[in-house]
């Protein structure tokens, strides 16, 4: 409510001649027919729901590319390892915006240590055989540098075994690692894992940041997500499962992701980020912004919009020229 | 039955409004000032309105109302409500499709204003309280996928925490966080676009509905004569800018 007095240039709408209306009629029938509209479309189509995957049926239907991806993540080599902030301090991984890190800049508030956190803090916890113990205590000892040779070297074998399966990989130095992520396996196949990475010691939970990442960097969920058309080069941003219509507010944003530079480039996000961003703002500001301000008034669009309005005036100037 | 003695309604004197003095005499100044009865809720409306797109904004509040009374219906059940009961899905259905449907009405009624360049006539901030409003709305949508505790929400989580994490927001507003997502969805969004759209529509009222482009209004018939009937682009009355 400003305090300066009415200059506007347009003319007030108190002005112009005026018609009844009922404000109040309108807003509920309005409601009604939103309504009923609503309560159709819902018996007719309902809303999708499939099922979360867990770690435990993701671990009984693709034992493979869960060992591979729990061997990933033993061995720091996993995308959430790999990742940097907010969940490391891995370097050169932050995207950038030009110069601007803001990756980087926010920092490391979610730490993940892969190892720790997903493969070897919840083998400590669980009750070992003592075949298991000794692996945890063999994997601790080892300096980085053995323990990365040998989940690379498990890491090769299993991408070489026939459909990746741990139970046919070639024998070679592999140090604890078969036995440690043989153990998550059957931990996260009887449902242990899904409870030991969500609950992290405590009874209360409404953290999933950790079992999620964990999903995430295997290829099972992603393989799930293709098939129902969400992938990220499938305008997946603005789909959801079955043909439901989804997010298709998010079309523009979605649209950056399908083609060049941003498709090819190791800052996509952060680009697209900033293009929505700008221009976003610029939605905003639109009424400032010369030349685009301007579009209404060059189309024609206003012209159907109060198209009664200009036939009156067109009424009215041709009443005054035959008058004259 | 009053008593004799005490002063009746008559008798009563009348409030000086403009001597009301104080921070609650001031606001109520002002606010009557801004907004008389008869512009906030008025029972005649300009000739010119003479289309259905004006009917797309009161179909947005209508479906943001049966957004926000669905959701509550959610809320009074729990989150986990609608996985395990067919009475729980069927609200979950009626939630999704008055999004879609409030989405859906939103963007027509933001295109109409776009063309009718709304924002003409000191009514900027109208406009830019609406656009907030439609990235307020997707913020809030964007939250419910979130929180709906399928795979939709495991893989939107996994993706969208690449875009928010790559600008150093997801450090801070983490998708992968169930709890915090769920009182973005329900309480601080909701919040902030129910503002949001109670200061917009007060500003339609306050500033009424912005008249065609080209009008200079009936009081200056010689001006309305002039830019009547124009053959492509109207020119803008004096001082309009666009």
């Amino acid at each position: 409510m400003s305090r300066r007095p009415e200059t506007s240039p347009v003319p007030d709408p108190a002005d112009f001649p005026t018609r009844p209306y009922d404000l109040v009629k309108e807003f509920t029938i309005a409601l009604v027919v939103v309504a009923l509209l609503t309560a159709g479309l819902a018996a007719v189509f309902s809303s999708p729901d499939d099922k979360p995957v867990t770690l435990a049926s993701w671990s009984r239907a693709d034992g493979a590319d869960f060992t591979a991806t729990a061997v990933a993540e033993l061995g720091g080599t996993s995308g959430t390892a790999e990742y940097g902030p907010p969940y490391n301090h891995t370097s050169d991984a932050a995207q950038k915006l030009g110069p601007l890190g803001l990756q980087s800049a926010a920092g490391v508030r979610i730490p993940i240590d892969t190892a720790n956190d997903f493969v070897l803090r919840p083998l400590a916890k669980a009750p070992e055989s003592p075949g298991v113990r000794a692996a945890l205590a063999i994997w601790s000892a080892a300096p980085a540098s053995r323990q990365q040779a040998w989940t690379k070297a498990y890491s090769d074998a299993l991408a070489k075994a026939p459909g990746g399966d741990p139970a046919k990989v070639a024998g070679g130095d592999y140090g604890p690692v078969p036995v440690l992520t043989t153990r998550l396996l059957g931990l996260a196949r009887s449902g242990a894992l899904d409870g030991q990475l969500q609950a992290e010691g405590k009874f209360y939970q409404t953290d999933y940041t950790r079992p999620l990442l964990f999903l995430s960097d295997g290829s099972y969920l992603e393989s799930l997500a293709q098939a129902q058309h969400l992938g990220g080069d499938q305008w997946g941003m603005m789909n959801e499962t079955g043909n439901y219509p989804g997010q298709a507010w998010l079309w523009l944003y979605t649209f950056w992701y399908q083609i060049d530079p941003f498709k090819s480039s190791g800052n996509a996000d952060a680009l697209i980020w900033g293009l929505m961003a700008l221009l976003s703002l610029g939605l905003v500001l639109v009424p400032f912004i010369p030349g685009v301000r301007s579009v209404p008034r060059w189309t024609r669009v206003h012209r159907l919009i109060w198209r009664s309005y200009y036939r009156e005036q067109e009424a009215a100037v041709r009443a005054r020229q035959s008058g004259d | 039955m009053s008593d004799p003695g005490e002063p009746s309604a008559a008798d009563a004197p009348q409030r000086n409004e403009s001597a009301s003095v104080g921070w609650t005499g001031a606001v109520r100044r002002r606010a009557v000032a801004a907004l008389p009865p008869d512009k906030l809720l008025p029972d005649t409306q300009p000739a010119y309105m003479a289309s259905w797109i004006y009917v797309f904004g009161v179909l947005t509040v209508a479906s943001l109302i049966v957004v926000l009374v669905t959701g509550g219906v959610l809320a009074l059940e729990g989150p986990a409500w609608w996985h395990v009961s067919a009475t729980g899905k069927y609200v979950n259905g009626l939630h999704l499709w008055s999004v879609e449907l409030f989405m859906f009405f939103m963007v027509i009624h933001l295109w109409g204003k776009f063309f009718m360049a709304a924002w003409r006539g000191r009514r900027a901030l109208t406009w830019v309280t609406g656009a907030v409003c439609f990235f307020a709305s997707i913020g809030t949508a964007f939250t419910g996928y979130l929180v709906q505790q399928n795979f939709d929400s495991q893989w939107i989580a996994g993706q969208a925490k690449d875009g928010l994490n790559s600008v150093g927001i997801g450090a801070f507003f983490n998708v992968l966080d169930f709890g915090q997502m769920l009182m973005w969805h329900i309480v601080l969004l909701p919040f902030v676009l129910g503002l949001l759209t109670v200061w917009h529509i007060l500003l339609v009222r306050r500033r009424g509905i912005v008249p065609p482009i080209g009008a200079t209004g009936p009081a200056d018939s010689t001006a309305a004569t002039a830019t009547a009937a124009p053959t492509s682009a109207p020119t803008p009355a004096p001082g309009e800018v666009l």
